[in-house]
């Protein structure tokens, strides 16, 4: 789950990290009370969770009212990459001299911790990453200590941040390891620290990823994340709580197990067809699972046809056989052809359950998604 | 012969009292294992299925002389419950339970560096070698005793390609789920290593997907270290980039590493031919044999 810059800077502001003043505005009218607040030049940010939103046009820095609501009535409402702005951070402009690069995250090779520090602030770090890998220094942590005083001085010192500030930037990142420590964070990162003309450290940005698997010992942000949520689709398979995708095909795909559900996927796309979501019900759904499930892929307009793919394991078929029948009956007409593979745990009693007047059959994986494909292309013909 | 388990494997399951727990325990024990114990604090003294439970690890181990765990304990005190199992010196501990969080995983991961346990999982359907033993979930009635090992990181994925194997009448030596998560205890290159030293399997299935890089280290692995034939399967070939699919190992990075056109490049770089579906694979296998 990503936070927004907003969301993000207020945790790192609360932990003592320090952060230009701003004011989050929704209308042309709060960003000009912001500014009045915060004067000139003042950053106005699009919060969306978008990358390169400065080229995109979704940063302005505003040096007069003129400006500022110029930007504002640019920024407000545009669409930035598929995603409609509906907040801006509005922020004091900094006056600076450098720009530095700090991150944490895991480093899933190694099953540790990294922290990263460069010099080559305010820029695509991955690309740093790949052209110029020396110009970013690396510190694993063990989890079970944690990042010690000794390896933050020694990663930014490494890195040559200058040093009449290098004790503040280690500083920050000890103060971000106990925010990725604390918060369950998969990923936190400041890019661009920047460095003032008066020598002062400032986090100018802020990206914080939390583990979604950890949310549970993370209330204050698992209510962050409806705020966060960006399709409309997506926030409702949060409300239910399925894993979920949307994609840009029509042929919507229901299945069991990550794996399998992405192997669907793939197999719709080999045959022909543009698969429309990942929707994976989970091990040992029940029938409401089932049904919720259907509900949410009938939501999306752009689905044509839609396709089950359940082998059984810790899920058994009776039970999703069941929820087919329940969630299609309520119609007097059923909205998208339905195909149905069902194999393993239950299968068969799955099969003798399952009305087949409301669906079609298909023994194989092969053959299900084919005629899946098929439907969809009728309808599209 | 097999791979991590058999039939002299004696099992203790942790969370036995649970839903999952006792569901599964019953199906290990109509499959054949050896289940001798279960774990579940405070619920020492009870039985399941038979089954005497202790409210230690350490009970069960010391009282049944278990040699390998199964891990049903809710996402939340998974982590912990795994540290106790590595802390009685069993051989093998087979995590099951999905959503155990990554920091939580790391410090787990840490341990086990310094034992001499083996962990397979989390966020896996566990082990089976056909007609002697099943650690974990999957259906026991697809599989086969035969001369194929498996390794995979998908659970229903691993199942599907199996039906495909034991419906041409292609049996398993042993077949190994090894998790969808980021930071994972048995990788891919330890099953293979195992299946490579096992004279009993004459080829290797192995199941990938989008997301690190645990599958271009095998075919680097395959490349230098096997003589026993590898095909594979790669899943995700269609996943956007930075999308998380469902498994939290699966999300490709915007950078090109971790894709599927990357993993299949590096798997048919190493002489492993990668199915274009499932039943593909089993194609290639029946080539091998």
């Amino acid at each position: 789950m990503r936070l927004h810059e907003y969301q993000a800077k207020q945790v790192f502001a609360d932990a003592g990290i320090p952060t230009p003043d701003s004011r989050l505005a929704s209308t042309v009218e709060e960003v000009m009370d912001a500014v009045d607040d915060i004067g000139y030049p003042a950053a106005i940010k699009a919060q969306v969770h978008v990358g390169g939103r400065g080229k995109a046009g979704g940063i302005k820095i505003a040096t007069s009212e003129e400006e500022a609501r110029e930007a504002a009535e640019s920024i407000i409402g545009m669409d930035l990459k598929g995603y409609e702005v509906d907040k801006v951070l509005v922020e004091a402009g900094v006056d600076f001299e450098n720009e530095l690069y700090v991150g944490i995250t895991m480093d899933r090779g190694e099953g540790e911790p990294v922290a990263m520090v460069s010099t080559e602030g305010g820029v695509d770090i991955e690309s740093v990453a790949e052209e110029t890998p020396e110009k970013i220094a690396r510190e694993h942590i063990d989890p079970a200590f944690g990042l010690h005083p000794y390896q933050a001085r020694k990663v930014v010192f490494e890195a040559g941040i200058p040093k009449d500030v290098a004790m503040d930037v280690a500083s920050i990142l000890s103060t971000l390891y106990d925010l990725y420590e604390s918060k369950d964070a998969s990923e936190v990162e400041i890019n661009p620290v920047m460095i003032t003309s008066d020598r002062e450290v400032v986090a100018a940005d802020a990206v914080m990823n939390i583990d979604e698997d950890a949310l549970f010992r993370q209330p204050e942000l698992a209510e962050m994340e409806d705020e966060a949520a960006g399709d409309e689709l997506e926030a409702k398979a949060n409300e239910y709580g399925f894993d979920y995708v949307r994609l840009s095909g029509n042929v919507g795909i229901i299945g069991n197990g990550a794996g399998l559900v992405m192997t669907t996927l793939d197999l719709v796309d080999y045959y022909g067809g543009a698969p429309a979501n990942f929707l994976d019900i989970g091990g040992g759904a029940k029938a409401e699972r089932v049904t919720q499930a259907l509900d949410m892929v009938f939501a999306d307009e752009n689905v044509d046809s839609v396709v089950f793919n359940i082998f059984g394991g810790i899920t058994r078929g009776d039970e999703v056989a069941k929820g087919i029948n329940e969630a299609l009956e309520q119609f007097d007409e059923i909205p998208k052809p339905v195909v149905v593979r069902l194999a393993g745990t239950n299968a068969e009693e799955g099969m003798e359950i399952l009305n087949k007047d409301l669906v079609q059959v298909e023994g194989t994986l092969e053959d299900a998604v084919q005629r899946a494909v098929k439907n969809a292309e009728e309808v599209t013909q | 012969m097999s791979i991590f388990v058999d039939d002299d494997t004696r099992v203790v399951v942790q969370g036995i009292t649970g839903g999952e727990g006792k569901f599964h325990t019953e199906q290990m024990l109509e499959y054949g294992t050896n289940v001798v114990a279960g774990a579940v604090p405070g619920k020492g003294g009870q039985e399941v299925a038979g089954v005497p439970v202790y409210d230690t690890v350490d009970q069960a181990v010391a009282e049944e002389d278990a040699d390998a765990s199964v891990v049903f304990v809710p996402p939340a005190f998974a982590g912990d419950a795994v540290f106790e199992a590595l802390d009685t010196d069993l051989d093998l501990v087979v995590a099951i339970t999905e959503g155990i969080p990554t920091q939580d995983m790391a410090k787990v991961n840490k341990r086990l560096s310094e034992v001499d346990t083996r962990l397979l999982g989390p966020n896996c359907p566990g082990i089976i070698t056909p007609g002697e033993a099943k650690l974990g979930i999957l259906p026991g009635n697809i599989f086969e005793s035969g001369n194929v090992g498996l390794v995979s990181r998908s659970g229903t994925l691993t199942y599907q390609v199996v039906s495909n194997l034991t419906e041409r009448g292609i049996g398993q030596t042993t077949a190994i789920g090894i998790g969808g998560d980021p930071i994972i205890g048995t990788s891919f290159v330890d099953a293979l290593e195992a299946f490579e030293a096992d004279t009993d399997t004459d080829a290797v299935v192995m199941c990938g997907e989008i997301g690190g890089e645990d599958e271009e280290q095998a075919a680097k692995f395959i490349a230098e270290n096997m003589d026993t034939p590898v095909a594979g399967f790669i899943a995700g070939r269609t996943a956007p980039p930075g999308k998380r699919m469902g498994h939290a190992g699966a999300i490709v990075s915007g950078s090109g590493t971790g894709t599927a056109e990357s993993k299949i490049g590096a798997l048919n770089d190493a002489g492993v031919p990668v199915g274009d579906t499932p039943n593909e694979v089993a194609d290639h296998i029946e080539d091998f044999l």
